[in-house]
């Protein structure tokens, strides 16, 4: 998709913070899971309990928190630029993910799985450049 | 990846998918934003929750954000985050499947990609 001038620069720079606060908040998300421990328990009354434990956790309420800013500056930005065009820029969250997966929660991440993310952003990206609309404007 | 595992991962991928379609139908209909002071995004945003499909596209999303967490208490963020990307197999198959779209070649080859890496991330 060409992007009139004047949306360059605010579509990459809202694109840049979709990328950094939505990998934030996914990491804040597992630290804060990780601290509550694994759901193993079906039983109505404990999913309940771990529900509120869930809501009482700082990192968890810290990760929604970016992810929120993350939608925000989806939405904003999806109002001018194409959701084709958008998707595949916000791949390099991908391995924004993996890295502060590794470096702030101390992940071990196999150089197997490197490789996996980083075919997968060029997949993504490979996705992105073709042509958004194929179908007749209905 | 236990079967639990692929199973929540496809609530997460399939409700996120749906979802964010919904809210991209929405926001298409309120129009470009050109002002970014605060009272005129709080505008917009409120007549973006006026529409049906924005509240229908936000439930979906929240079923996946649960299942989202689930997963997270199980599995390191390295690697259900990459796997999630399988989200473009779906919108691929969706798109030629459900909307007639004619998916390119170059398309399926950014598709293949996606499963090739999803699967190293898996064996990694």
């Amino acid at each position: 998709m060409k992007l009139p001038h004047r949306l360059h620069g605010k579509t990459i720079f809202l694109i840049g913070l979709m990328a950094i606060f939505g990998s934030l908040g996914d990491v804040l998300l597992r630290k804060g899971m990780k601290q509550i421990g694994a759901v193993s328990n079906w039983r109505p009354d404990a999913l309940l309990a771990t529900f509120e434990r869930t809501f009482r956790s700082g990192s968890i309420w810290l990760g929604i928190s970016s992810l929120l800013l993350f939608f925000i500056a989806y939405l904003l930005v999806l109002s001018w630029a194409d959701y084709s065009y958008v998707q595949p820029a916000s791949a390099t969250g991908y391995l924004f993910v993996a890295v502060l997966g590794y470096l702030l929660l101390g992940e071990v991440v196999p150089w197997m799985r490197w490789v996996g993310v980083l075919v997968i952003c060029i997949g993504v990206l490979l996705v992105g450049g073709t042509p958004p609309r194929t179908t007749e404007e209905g | 990846m236990t079967a639990r595992d692929a199973a929540f991962l496809f609530i997460v991928i399939f409700g996120g998918t749906s979802g964010e379609l919904a809210v991209t139908h929405t926001m298409k209909r309120v129009g470009e934003v050109q002002s970014f002071y605060p009272h005129h995004l709080l505008r917009v945003i409120l007549r973006a929750f006026r529409s049906g499909w924005m509240w229908f596209g936000l439930a979906l999303m929240t079923i996946s954000f649960f299942s989202l967490l689930m997963l997270l208490s199980w599995e390191n963020v390295s690697f259900v985050v990459p796997v999630t990307a399988l989200s473009y197999v779906l919108g691929a198959f969706g798109g030629k499947f459900l909307l007639g779209e004619r998916v390119e070649p170059r398309r399926w080859l950014g598709v293949a990609l996606v499963c090739l890496g999803v699967l190293l991330v898996c064996v990694g």
